[in-house]
């Protein structure tokens, strides 16, 4: 795996792989020194192009824990501001000499942009309305510890699906590993078209909450919202709330997932953040780091030799000759 | 275990083709119980012993090992498991098994560990599990056994503990499990 730019790049098998490589790093995260030295000598920028608190500190942890080089660029500090290009930009941090580059950008695509630019290995953290690929992943991660799989589970998305990259890439991950995805919100936060995803649609929550493995609540993000399409938080909140009441319909075994930051009192209320067991929130700020450290691991901790399987030139190194049982 | 790293080393998707048994099932057995009765030698007993196989070869001889002290001592030692991977100068050259896990439920601080593996080579795998172990806690002493040594080091370690020292060319592979020791190749 040479980037992380769509959750869609990924099968099945590479999705696993990669929960079950976070499994591995939580691990290490539990030891004296929670530190390995699977990345070091590599050097990872964090280009953040947009604000971002969580993943940027939890990507910049992440790296620090494989004991590889971070470089912390900010577009507030930069040269943009002096009128430099996108790729003038990202082609001068390159060529000082970096592995990857885990890029943030209120622009859709443009992390695909720069990994046709630049030789580095590009993470995505987040494009536009596009893709948020770790967040679906460290989601994938907590839904799948708490409900031993995903395979079969009905799994509903509730909220602004329009715009929401974390819907998009969760929509994704989720099918992807066996779920059954249901989206609920209003005409107007439903994307004009669903193809190609493999999912249904419901506009009252009521009607499926009793039949749930885990409900997925997208944050109202009003400062997105160019236009208003919901009529207020109060009615949204009615309709589509994770309400005490609705709380009380679902499973007892059921997760609730929330990206963060929440908005109390709309997408769900502080009577179930406060003393609600299912709420998952935390556990999915703390896989973030072990996620993301799989992710940098698997685009640069190895591998270098892959491309090369049956080149046959390289010679076969000596340790490989002891066979183990 | 072994045909999946095997598949994801290169060669990759390399077959063993034994060629001889070196030691049958019977001969791992006295082997690993004259091991036991080594470590309780030197270590005077086995207070503050504690047994950690290297994953993914290592693990079911420390388990016999273990087995072995309890009957001959009727001390029940400690047993974990290491996975090196994430400390291996060569890890572009070995797969990351996600079966391969870590579990350590003891401390390691004040204890003499005693690594456990199956083939002992290079000494690569030796030098990262030492600092595996040093970042899950500060041993007083770390001994190593090995039920094969085949020779061929390339970094300053030996044995305290030998199942079977076995003279070997370069390009021979060798496959110890319990039920027995084979010499042979990698056929790709």
């Amino acid at each position: 795996m040479k980037h992380l730019l769509t959750i869609g790049d990924l099968d099945r098998g590479e999705l696993e792989e990669l929960l079950d490589h976070a499994d591995r790093f939580a691990e290490v995260l539990t030891r004296s020194v929670p530190k390995v030295p699977a990345l070091r000598g590599r050097t990872v920028v964090l280009a953040f192009f947009e604000d971002s608190t969580r993943t940027r500190s939890s990507f910049d942890v992440a790296a620090r824990r494989l004991s590889a080089d971070v470089i912390n660029f900010s577009a507030g500090a930069s040269s943009l501001n002096k009128g430099e290009s996108l790729r003038d930009t990202v082609e001068t941090i390159h060529a000082m000499g970096i592995d990857a580059m885990v890029v943030r950008h209120r622009s859709s695509g443009a992390p695909h942009r720069i990994a046709e630019w630049i030789d580095a290995s590009i993470v995505n953290a987040g494009d536009g309305w596009h893709q948020h690929p770790t967040q679906a992943l460290l989601d994938s991660y907590v839904l799948r510890k708490r409900l031993g799989s995903l395979d079969g589970r009905h799994i509903a998305i509730v909220g602004d699906i329009a715009h929401s990259r974390v819907a998009r890439s969760d929509i994704e991950a989720f099918t992807a590993l066996g779920a059954r995805v249901t989206l609920v919100g209003p005409t107007t936060l439903l994307p004009p078209t669903l193809s190609p995803w493999n999912v249904e649609v419901a506009h009252d929550l009521d009607a499926v909450i009793g039949d749930l493995d885990a409900i997925y609540l997208l944050r109202i993000q009003n400062e997105r919202l160019a236009e208003p399409l919901i009529p207020s938080n109060r009615e949204y909140r009615d309709r589509f709330g994770l309400t005490a009441a609705r709380a009380r319909r679902l499973r007892a075994d059921a997760v609730i997932c929330h990206p963060g930051p929440m908005n109390l009192g709309v997408e769900i209320d502080r009577e179930v953040t406060a003393n609600d067991d299912r709420v998952a929130v935390l556990d999915q700020v703390a896989a973030g780091v072990p996620v993301r450290m799989a992710v940098l691991f698997n685009v640069i901790g190895h591998g270098r030799f892959d491309d090369t399987p049956s080149g046959g030139d390289e010679p076969v190194p000596a340790e490989t000759n002891e066979v183990h049982s | 275990m072994a045909e999946r790293e095997r598949g994801r080393t290169p060669p990759f998707g390399g077959e063993f083709l034994a060629h001889h048994q070196v030691l049958d099932a019977d001969g791992v057995g006295r082997s690993v119980r004259r091991m036991a009765h080594e470590i309780i030698e030197r270590n005077e007993g086995l207070d503050q012993v504690v047994l950690i196989g290297l994953q993914t070869g290592g693990v079911p001889f420390a388990e016999a090992i273990a087995a072995a002290l309890s009957d001959i001592s009727g001390t029940d030692v400690p047993v974990g498991k290491l996975d090196v991977a994430f400390y291996r100068d060569d890890i572009d050259l070995r797969p990351v098994l996600p079966e391969a896990d870590t579990a350590v439920a003891f401390d390691l601080d004040r204890v003499t560990v005693v690594l456990v593996d199956d083939v002992l080579f290079t000494g690569r795998t030796i030098r990262a599990a030492l600092d595996a172990v040093f970042s899950l806690g500060r041993p007083r002493a770390v001994q190593l056994a090995v039920m094969v040594d085949r020779g061929h080091r390339e970094l300053p370690f030996r044995p305290d503990y030998v199942g079977k020292n076995l003279p070997t060319r370069r390009n021979e592979a060798v496959d110890a499990r319990l039920d027995g020791v084979e010499l042979g190749e990698v056929t790709k």
